[in-house]
């Protein structure tokens, strides 16, 4: 296996950071990221790494990936600006990245549509997905009906009740949801779900997992799958802008659409970079899923990284109002640019989230996932930090219209 | 010599299949498995392997991941199994004890700390389910120079170079994984093991036991044509989650489910035995 190099970036780029030799040959960012899995696993994923490599090198493959980003999601998503909310913060003017606006209504299509151009490519015949808010199941479900597979979601039951919606799109979609009832019925009990699946499965079966966390490749092949958020960001900004922004903001669970969006500004050191945990009741209280603010490093779903975890090494229950955010790790990379200092993490309560969620649209009529949410919450207090002509960039990851009934709930109402 | 390789080479030399039968510590309770430990011995088990319950055991099927919630939620820690142990030793010195489980307990308490305290409570090998040679190349000498081995997995899905890579690394024995699964599904192949169980053996002089889908004394008779050990985990461990908190009957039933296995295998070994005299 070679050493995986930068991916193709925009003319004026500038290059050579360490950061963009991560990950290591083994799948290691700095101390963090790696491969702990069970034996049964290493030759499926040294495949899947081997298959990736080469793909990534194939101009055939890249172009394929381009034409269904473009025709069948809508790449490129626009920029917005979203000068009421800006008037309301107070400083800073608060730009959306709209990656609401792909098809499915979330930035999880665009690895979805990768991963499962690559599963075509290696012959396998079933997919396998974990989702949470099931945006990621709904978005793995979308590409398998398209390309003929055999679909598999699983999902906490827990979840599942919390988006009845998205379970119905997926079994529209012709997948089959299998409710997952160990451990907390959420996300990362799906999680361990589909890796036993896959283990029983090697032959036939392509695990599409939705975020930048698992064994190597996956934490670096789906960033380089959402990179595209990121590159298209950049180059907006100087289009439209003629500057880049002064801050970047994205919600954080796993850190797909984050990390998307920080790649390829990691080089810009100017470029302020904050990635927000989901700060549930708030910190203090411990129910929440912020591990990058309040967790420490150890072992889970094949990577190293931030977990939430007690004394005793045993993984904590999470809670969030947000279902895509309910996770007890986050993505290795994260981890490692948290710790040399390259972006901030902080943490969002609920209740902050919720009143972003209105704001937002009922100020701008742009009703944000409440994954998303988090992100609005944080730009806002940082906008209101910063000078009017300053920008801050926010990824609007995903649309709110599978949270529907939670929002409903929190206000105490029922639909 | 550790206590490990001991009894696996001496019933080797006997022309005997090892008999492993594991549990998960502290299911139902902190305060069985010690007894259930010592009803393992008696009903004929040669190794104990104890599994260290853990939050999200993505290797094991439903069984053993029921009973890892059960034991964390009577209250079972890593230090907790180690004082098992430690009380197992002060009426047994002689039957070996493998811990098993995944990394981040261990990982959380320190593996110098773990492989220190582990060896003094009396454990002899440590297989760490999540753990490769290739992410921690310290792990196999740290355990060994606490005078643990360091016993490995291979799977159905490792390569021949990969095989020996491990095995250099690897003490005590080598668990192979019988099938493409997790624990305590499917049934096994013989014909197939017994092809996987040369390629193992063309690496390495160590014991090769066999585990993950051996549920009948059936089972059990047929993998001991081919390999050195068995190990019965899911078998064990639906009789604790049926007979719940009634200890005595979670003990005969342990015992008898192991019996049973230890004839078959038994009666198998005696039938090889012949054969090669013969």
């Amino acid at each position: 296996m070679t050493k995986p190099e930068p991916q193709q970036l925009d003319p004026g780029t500038p290059l050579a950071h360490a950061w963009r030799n991560m990950p290591d040959v083994r799948g290691h960012f700095g101390p963090y990221g790696g491969r702990f899995v069970a034996e049964t696993l290493m030759a499926p994923l040294d495949e899947l790494a081997d298959a990736y490599e080469t793909a990534r090198n194939d101009p055939a493959f890249m172009a394929a990936l381009d034409k269904d980003l473009a025709d069948y999601v809508g790449r490129p998503t626009p920029i917005y600006h979203a000068e009421r909310l800006s008037k309301k913060a107070g400083g800073a003017q608060i730009w959306f990245k709209r990656e609401d606006l792909n098809h499915t209504g979330a930035h999880k299509i665009n690895n979805t549509i990768g991963q499962a151009l690559l599963a075509a490519r290696m012959g396998k015949t079933r997919i396998i997905a974990e989702t949470g808010a099931g945006q990621h199941g709904v978005a793995t479900a979308t590409v398998a009906a398209r390309l003929g597979l055999e679909c598999v979601v699983f999902m906490g039951s827990e979840d599942m009740r919390r988006q009845a919606t998205n379970v119905y799109r997926m079994r529209l979609l012709g997948a089959e949801v299998r409710p997952v009832e160990s451990g907390s019925k959420t996300l990362k009990d799906a999680m361990n779900e589909a890796l036993r699946d896959w283990v029983a499965h090697v032959d036939d079966t392509f695990y599409i997992i939705g975020t930048v966390a698992g064994p190597h490749p996956y934490p670096a092949m789906v960033r380089d799958f959402q990179a595209v958020i990121g590159r298209e960001s950049r180059r907006q900004m100087l289009e439209r802008l003629d500057r880049l922004p002064d801050a970047l903001v994205a919600c954080v669970g796993g850190g797909s659409n984050a990390i998307g969006m920080f790649y390829p500004f990691l080089d810009d050191e100017q470029v302020h970079i904050y990635g927000v945990e989901a700060g549930g009741d708030g910190l203090a209280t411990g129910r929440h899923a912020a591990p990058l603010s309040a967790g420490r490093s150890g072992v889970l779903h094949g990577n190293r990284t931030y977990l939430m975890q007690d004394d005793n090494g045993q993984i904590s229950g999470t809670h969030s109002v947000s279902a895509g955010l309910d996770y007890p790790g986050v993505g290795p990379e994260h981890s490692w640019l948290k710790d040399i200092g390259r972006a901030h993490y902080v943490d969002i309560t609920d209740t902050e989230a919720l009143e972003a969620f209105h704001e937002c649209t009922r100020i701008e009529g742009i009703m944000p996932a409440l994954e998303s949410a988090h992100a609005v919450a944080y730009a806002k207090k940082l906008a209101a930090t910063m000078r009017p002509d300053q920008v801050v960039l926010v990824n609007m990851s995903g649309r709110g219209d599978k949270d529907m009934s939670s929002v409903a709930e929190a206000a105490g109402e029922s639909l | 010599m550790s206590r490990l390789a001991n009894r696996l080479g001496d019933l080797r030399a006997q022309g005997r299949t090892a008999l492993i039968p594991y549990v998960t510590a502290g299911d139902p309770a902190p305060d069985a498995t010690v007894g259930f430990m010592h009803a393992l011995v008696e009903a004929g088990a040669d190794v104990l392997e104890v599994g260290v319950p853990f939050s999200d055991p993505m290797a094991d099927g439903p069984v053993i991941q029921g009973a890892c919630e059960r034991a964390l939620a009577a209250g079972t820690s890593l230090s907790g199994v180690l004082d098992m142990v430690t009380e197992f030793r002060q009426r047994d010195n002689e039957t070996p004890i493998v811990l098993m489980g995944y990394l981040n307990p261990i990982d959380r308490l320190g593996l110098d700390v773990f492989a220190q305290r582990a060896s003094k409570a009396g454990v002899d090998g440590v297989l760490i389910v999540d753990m490769t040679a290739e992410e921690a190349p310290d792990v196999a000498p740290t355990l060994q120079s606490a005078g643990l081995d360091a016993v490995c997995l291979i799977a159905p899905t490792t390569g021949d170079e990969r095989i020996g890579k491990i095995c250099a690394n690897a003490g005590g024995f080598i668990y192979y994984v019988s099938f493409k699964g997790v624990t305590g599904s499917a049934s096994l192949d013989v014909s197939s093991l017994a092809a996987s169980i040369d390629r193992i053996r063309a690496k390495t002089e160590l014991p090769v036991a066999v585990g993950f889908g051996v549920s009948t004394p059936d089972n059990a008779a047929d993998v001991s044509r081919v390999a050195d050990a068995v190990v019965v985990g899911s078998a064990l461990v639906r009789q604790i989650a049926e007979h719940g908190a009634d200890r005595d009957a979670t003990q005969s039933a342990l015992r008898d489910t192991l019996s049973a296995m230890r004839r078959a295998i038994d009666e198998q070994d005696n039938t090889k035995g012949e054969a090669r005299r013969a």
